[in-house]
């Protein structure tokens, strides 16, 4: 028996490392029940021991780093401050003007919001957190931030950036957090198509690409639209940015559902800097809405110069053509058409065709003669036509030198009773009328 | 006179390292590996740790050695991921123990020996990790895309050389 594990040594050794890392391996894909979540105790407890050896020094490199960064930087920055102060100036005019146009409306909204009652949550408090390590595989997209448990953060907080979402806290240590990355495979957020409002699911990829890959096709969703979160995912409040549709295409693999490429608003790849949400709350914050008040308030004062302008401009009218009035009272030869000018050369035939309605409306009133576009448009009146035509009335009976004695050949003769022929009075009602009198439906119905 | 006498290649050119450089290297590895990619995002291509277990792999020329020298960087490197911690540890001691078992039969100080070898224990990585996220943790959209992998052998062979070269001063024949 010694001989055998003497002999075999090497191949014992491998077989039981690989089972029984097979076997941790089974339990820890087992124990947590969804992907992305957190580990158990005692595999928290190992990553907890390798961060307790890399953490420092990854601390230690990030502060020279700072260091080095910001000696240099703060020196290019102090050279441009003034320009930059005149710029941020400006800019801020701008969206002070901005913010006034669209304050009653958020205000609006949000009052709507909540008389239908939505679960709106809010940014209430965040935490910032730098950058200090990766994972250092390109299959797990995972971060380390210098903030954790000691600084109030929590698993299943959002991460996100100025431009848009990051990831979310998968693992808290005392002084280090773990942030898994929206495009790790592991990855979701529930997310929605701004101008269609269709509700999808982020997920990362195995490459580090970030798809939905829920949806069906639709004509509607095209590339270039921005990507909001939905809410739907209880980690990242509603409406932050996500990204915009880079492309899509059918998913071969997944039929009838299509493959939605999303390209990040957040630079994933060059994070420094992140803020981690550690806390929502149902309304604004109370900065928010004083803000949103000053802004309504601003609004309502310009729309009511506005209202003043417009009423000064109307009664300005008013006078002007009261004025105008008593000046025609003053000089009663002096007339005006309707289009304000003089009727001074006008005969009287002139004002009163002007002033009333009359069938040459589309005449050159100079010429005297019907325009040609303006002739077809004239509908000119016609006489109401007879229920019952008589026989005196021109045109209502042929000529007698066109009638033939005897019944006319027609092939329905040999069914009609003899009451109805051609020379009784039901008969002639009953033939076509003279061309030169024959109208057509429309203007018998008239 | 007393004279010693060699009856294999192992024998022959079986190296021992200080402890603490077969506790530093490895460190060093895993750590850098963790940094670079903050600095240069695409740098995350290198497998530091991966050339660190070769090489230890095959200069102590003991499979079982190997193995365990494989098992630990693997485990220390999934430590710093989001994965179960095993997958690269499976992987790793594969390679430590294929490593180790090649240096007790081909001259692995020879350039050539050492860039083939490099270079397809990296595919041989990139196809480990395939299989272990694929069948056994039931992750069926791992993809790998073999150009990306062939790129990245490429790179971890370029780089094993001049590594391969400072890390022989730290040998020590018994």
């Amino acid at each position: 028996m010694e001989s055998f594990f003497s002999r075999f040594r090497n191949s014992l050794a491998l077989l039981a490392l690989l089972l029984a890392q097979t076997l941790a391996l089974a339990v820890q894909v087992r124990r947590p029940a969804e992907l992305g979540a957190t580990d158990g105790h005692n595999v928290r407890l190992l990553r907890y021991w390798v961060l307790s050896v890399v953490n420092p020094v990854e601390r230690a490199y990030q502060s020279v780093d700072q260091g080095i960064h910001n000696a240099w930087f703060n020196y290019l920055d102090l050279r441009h401050t003034r320009q930059e102060n005149y710029a941020l100036h400006q800019q801020l005019a701008q969206l002070r003007i901005q913010q006034a146009a669209i304050a009653e409306d958020a205000i609006q909204g949000h009052r709507l919001q909540g008389l239908l009652a939505f679960q709106q949550h809010y940014v209430s408090s965040t935490v910032a957190a730098q950058v200090i390590g990766t994972s250092g595989s390109e299959i797990s997209r995972v971060l380390y931030l210098d903030k954790g448990s000691v600084d109030g953060l929590k698993p299943d907080q959002a991460v996100i950036t100025p431009d848009g979402i990051v990831g979310k806290i998968r693992d808290v240590f005392p002084h280090t957090s773990q942030l898994l990355l929206i495009n790790d495979q592991t990855s979701g957020a529930g997310v929605l198509l701004t101008s269609t409002r269709i509700r999808g699911i982020l997920r990362g990829t195995s490459t580090g690409r970030t798809i939905i890959n829920n949806l069906t096709s639709d004509d509607r969703i095209k590339p270039g639209e921005t990507v909001l979160t939905s809410g739907g995912d209880q980690i990242f409040p509603r409406g932050l940015p996500v990204g915009t549709i880079e492309f899509i295409h059918p998913d071969p693999e997944h039929q009838p559902y299509t493959t939605i490429r999303v390209t990040p608003a957040a630079n994933l790849t060059q994070l420094e800097e992140v803020l981690v949400i550690t806390g929502t709350q149902p309304n604004l914050a109370l900065q928010t809405q004083q803000d949103l008040a000053a802004g309504a308030e601003a609004t309502a004062e310009a729309k009511a110069a506005a209202a003043k302008a417009e009423a000064d401009r109307l009664a300005a009218e008013n006078l002007a053509k009261a004025e105008l009035e008593a000046q025609q009272a003053a000089h009663p030869d002096g007339q005006n058409d309707s289009a304000g000018n003089p009727y001074q050369d006008q005969t009287a035939a002139q004002i009163v065709a002007d002033r009333l309605p009359n069938l040459h409306n589309g005449q050159d009133k100079t010429s005297g003669k019907l325009t040609p576009g303006a002739a077809s448009a004239v509908t000119l009146p016609k006489p109401l036509q007879t229920i019952r035509p008589d026989h005196y009335s021109p045109g209502a009976v042929p000529p007698a030198a066109s009638m033939t004695p005897g019944a006319p050949p027609s092939s329905d003769s040999a069914v009609q009773s003899p009451a109805f022929t051609s020379n009784s009075p039901v008969a002639a009602q009953q033939k076509p009328r003279h061309p030169t009198t024959e109208t057509p439906p429309s203007d018998q119905q008239n | 006179m007393a004279s010693s006498s060699y009856t294999s290649r192992r024998q022959l050119e079986e190296h021992r390292f200080h402890p603490l450089i077969a506790v530093l290297v490895p460190l060093s590895a895993i750590v850098l590996q963790a940094l670079l990619p903050k600095a240069l995002p695409s740098l995350a291509i290198l497998e530091l740790p991966l050339l660190v277990t070769v090489f230890f792999g095959v200069s102590r020329r003991s499979p079982a050695a190997g193995a365990l020298t494989g098992a630990a960087i693997g485990l220390l490197q999934d430590s710093l991921t989001s994965q179960p911690i095993g997958v690269n540890g499976l992987a790793k001691t594969i390679i430590g123990y294929a490593a180790a078992s090649i240096g007790l039969n081909v001259d692995v100080e020879a350039l050539t020996t050492r860039t083939i070898m490099i270079f397809a224990f990296s595919l041989l990585n990139s196809g480990l990790l395939y299989i272990i996220n694929r069948r056994l943790l039931g992750f069926f959209e791992f993809h790998l895309q073999w150009n990306h992998e062939l790129t990245r052998a490429a790179l971890n062979t370029a780089l094993a050389i001049p590594v391969f070269l400072l890390l022989d001063k730290t040998k020590r024949r018994d």
